[in-house]
């Protein structure tokens, strides 16, 4: 063996004990497995969000932890691939994970029956199907925030609310990233276009939606529509903003889902000024305003650092710390529960069931979510925050709209 | 050292036709055979089969792409778009009329093999890099079609949920359940391969590779066998498109997208092009070095970042590691990790008297 060949051998051998599984949980330890995306594709969430959930935690954990247990959040990368992530879901296991936080709805797909096979509970805000609100059907998935079919259902709310309080007669067109995520409001939207009696056309824009001057000009020369409805992701929502700008359309009468809410869209869009008048839904509240923001800016400032710089993008920031916070709560439940015991993901999962409103409201931006055994979205309560002198402003406290035709729509896929 | 062969002389028309022609090679087959069958089941956790279940399943689309790519010379940029053709296929089968995977499996293998045949019609006028755009084409329009079609996609969501595969009454739902599963067909598309290498169709194959005029001329049909590899190499993706849908319980389009067909081409030019060898080396290296590094990245940056950091800096740490070592393998030895094993075979083949 030459010099070279033995380095190599040593090399080799380096890495393999290094593979040694790594130590089992503490005792007063609860463990928490957290896929993130943060190289891949949808990075300008998860650069903001995966931070601002361990801010929430090491908060927690500096208080003290959940009823005497302290957090570890385990965070595996999978750059939106698939493979990755069950990768990461078995090592979350083996590690003895209570609590599943997946990232990205063909990831979320992919380990839709792991879950339920492995009693441990799943939260996807934001991500995943509608249909996932029925806890009956899916009993270890946990949207906790506003579907798509919610998030559509107030923006047609809203929308009649600015048209005059009427929608006879009146024509909103839906914009939308053309994937599974983008089409999903569709039928709901046909229903209440029925129910309310407005004229509805969609406008698909291929993804990556960079380029969607065709639709934008459809929409405002031959459609010539009153109200828009966009459902976009990634940098489609700042092109959205300035095309539709560009063509003279009010952007008042414009609102958007979720992902295309956050303030790196209105600077990437030309800044504020540009995008004056931009209404957004909102699963979680925007902005520093809140006491929990403000725990965490006092932590960083015991420590001697300043505020992270990643709430200069307080929308994707707030709602990561508002997943750690149900997740936190849900752990606490199950723990409560279980008089101090340690809890298992079964535990969990009935402890997700128990959250009500007032456990949530010292954060200030935490919907009045209600979970329950049948109902795992918790109301499909949603805020609209609006573009207006340089900064989001609240439009409309929490509110949802029609429920009942959602449910059908929830009943109607189980039967699928 | 390793071998000690005075020749390889051959007396009988089996021994010429062995699989495996030296006792070494045998004894090595062997060992790996006992060692995944029945050594790794037993001593690994499930975590560690979970990893080598995300291999198996690689290598059987590897070994496609590299019938293909490796074997034929024809490029493809569209490997993951029949994967969900398996996918979708194989799902639609397996909830709507209730069959069982044994049927579903091949079903969803002939439909990807079929439209595989159909898109390698512009190979026969194009080759190169405008073959790589027509496949690239294909990529979109297989995932366009099965977005824009109900019937297919199985609705809005464009996701079917497929129930876990049973054989002889028990479903198959752990991960050391699906070990055994995913083996047997990573073992039968190898040993498939390394037959169909030495065959009639394996030896055109690599004709029409070295030089397609000249296969023409001492009697290969050149239309014949480029759809032939297009349909095989379509085979093996449908195939491992099902066992994914399989092994994630559902099938939806947006995990074989345009960035998984690069990650097939990235497997077979690590592993080494027209190489069973090298799919296999390709597919572990792909799948388990980003793991390895993770963990590494992880066990030694705990002690310099706390939790919250650490997650920030691994995530791109691992990209770096990963893309540097493609780079230092490539360069050490740019006919992948297969020709970089047989240089060492080969060094120690004559060693202590190499000249």
């Amino acid at each position: 063996m030459t010099p070279r060949h033995a380095r190599h051998a040593r090399i080799a051998a380096l890495a393999l004990g290094l593979y040694a599984p790594a130590a089992a949980a503490q005792d007063k330890e609860v463990v928490i497995g957290m896929q993130c995306d943060r190289t891949g594709p949808t990075q300008i969430v998860g650069t903001v969000f995966c931070p601002a959930y361990h801010d929430y935690i090491a908060l927690v954990n500096k208080k003290g932890g959940i009823e005497g247990y302290k957090v570890k959040v385990l965070e595996v990368d999978h750059e939106y691939k698939v493979p990755p992530a069950i990768e990461s879901h078995e090592r979350f296991k083996k590690e003895g994970a209570i609590l599943a936080s997946p990232f990205g709805t063909p990831q979320l797909l992919a380990l839709l029956k792991k879950y339920e096979e492995d009693k441990i509970p799943a939260t996807s805000a934001g991500i995943g199907s509608s249909a996932a609100a029925d806890g009956k059907r899916y009993p270890y998935i946990f949207p906790i925030a506003a579907s798509y079919w919610s998030q559509a259902g107030v923006g047609v709310n809203f929308a009649k609310a600015q048209l005059g309080g009427d929608l006879k007669g009146k024509k909103i067109a839906y914009l939308f990233l053309d994937n599974p995520a983008g089409k999903e409001p569709i039928g709901l939207l046909e229903d209440l276009a029925k129910i309310e009696g407005f004229e509805m056309k969609t406008f698909a824009v291929p993804s990556p939606g960079l380029e969607m001057a065709a639709q934008v000009l459809d929409i405002t020369g031959r459609f010539k529509a009153d109200f828009v409805i966009a459902h976009l992701f990634g940098r489609a929502p700042s092109v959205a903003i300035k095309e539709l700008k560009g063509k003279g359309f009010p952007l008042s009468k414009m609102i958007s889902l979720v992902w295309g809410g956050a303030e790196a869209d209105i600077v990437a869009a030309g800044g504020w000024a540009v995008a004056e008048g931009y209404n957004t839904l909102q699963f979680a509240g925007v902005g520093p305003d809140f006491q929990v923001i403000r725990d965490i800016n006092a932590m960083y400032k015991e420590q001697g650092k300043q505020p992270p710089k990643e709430q200069e993008n307080s929308a994707t920031y707030n709602r990561g710390v508002y997943q750690a916070a149900v997740h936190t709560e849900a752990i606490r439940q199950a723990i409560k529960a279980k008089g101090g015991a340690k809890p298992t993901g079964e535990d969990v999962r009935a402890g997700f069931e128990k959250i009500k409103a007032e456990d949530l409201a010292w954060l200030g931006l935490a919907p009045p979510l209600a979970l329950s055994a049948e109902d795992h979205e918790g109301g499909g309560w949603v805020q609209i925050w609006s573009v207006k002198g340089g900064k989001f402003t609240k439009t409309s406290e929490w509110q949802q709209a029609y429920r009942d035709v959602i449910k059908k729509h929830i009943e109607a896929d189980a039967k699928k | 050292m390793f071998h000690r062969e005075a020749g390889n002389f051959k007396t009988t028309y089996a021994a010429d036709m062995a699989l495996f022609p030296l006792p070494i090679t045998r004894w090595a087959a062997a060992f790996f055979a006992v060692m995944f069958i029945v050594v790794a089941p037993l001593v690994l956790h499930e975590y560690y089969l979970s990893i080598l279940n995300l291999v198996f399943i690689a290598i059987v689309g590897a070994l496609g792409l590299n019938i293909l790519v490796g074997y034929t010379g024809q490029i493809s940029i569209g490997h993951a778009a029949f994967m969900s053709v398996g996918a979708y296929t194989a799902a639609n089968l397996a909830v709507k009329l209730g069959l069982p995977f044994w049927v579903t499996l091949p079903a969803g293998g002939l439909m990807a093999a079929f439209i595989g045949a159909i898109v390698g019609v512009p190979s026969l006028r194009i080759k190169g890099t405008y073959l790589a755009i027509a496949t690239l084409a294909s990529q979109l329009i297989i995932e366009w079609v099965i977005n824009h079609t109900p019937a297919i996609s199985g609705g809005a969501a464009a996701s079917i949920e497929v129930p876990r595969p049973t054989l002889f009454g028990m479903q198959l739902k752990s991960q050391s359940q699906l070990y055994f599963f995913l083996l047997f067909f990573a073992i039968l598309s190898i040993i498939a391969t390394m037959n169909l290498a030495r065959s009639r169709i394996g030896r055109a194959f690599v004709a029409i590779r070295d030089q397609d005029i000249a296969a023409e001329i001492i009697g290969i049909n050149i239309f014949r066998y480029k759809l032939l590899a297009f349909a095989i190499s379509s085979f093996y993706a449908g195939v491992c498109g099902v066992l994914y849908t399989y092994y994630f319980g559902i099938a939806n389009y947006e995990a074989f997208q345009l960035n998984i067909s690069i990650d097939f081409l990235a497997m077979i030019i690590i592993g080494g092009l027209g190489s069973v060898l090298g799919s296999i080396l390709g597919a572990i290296f792909v799948t388990m070095l980003p793991v390895a590094i993770r963990i590494f990245v992880e066990t030694f940056g705990s002690y310099v970042w706390d939790t919250a950091a650490l997650s920030a800096v691994a995530a791109s740490m691992r990209l770096i590691i990963f893309g540097t070592l493609i780079i230092v393998f490539l360069v050490l030895e740019p006919e992948g990790l297969a020709r970089l094993w047989r240089n060492i075979r080969n060094y120690f083949r004559t060693w202590p008297f190499s000249y």
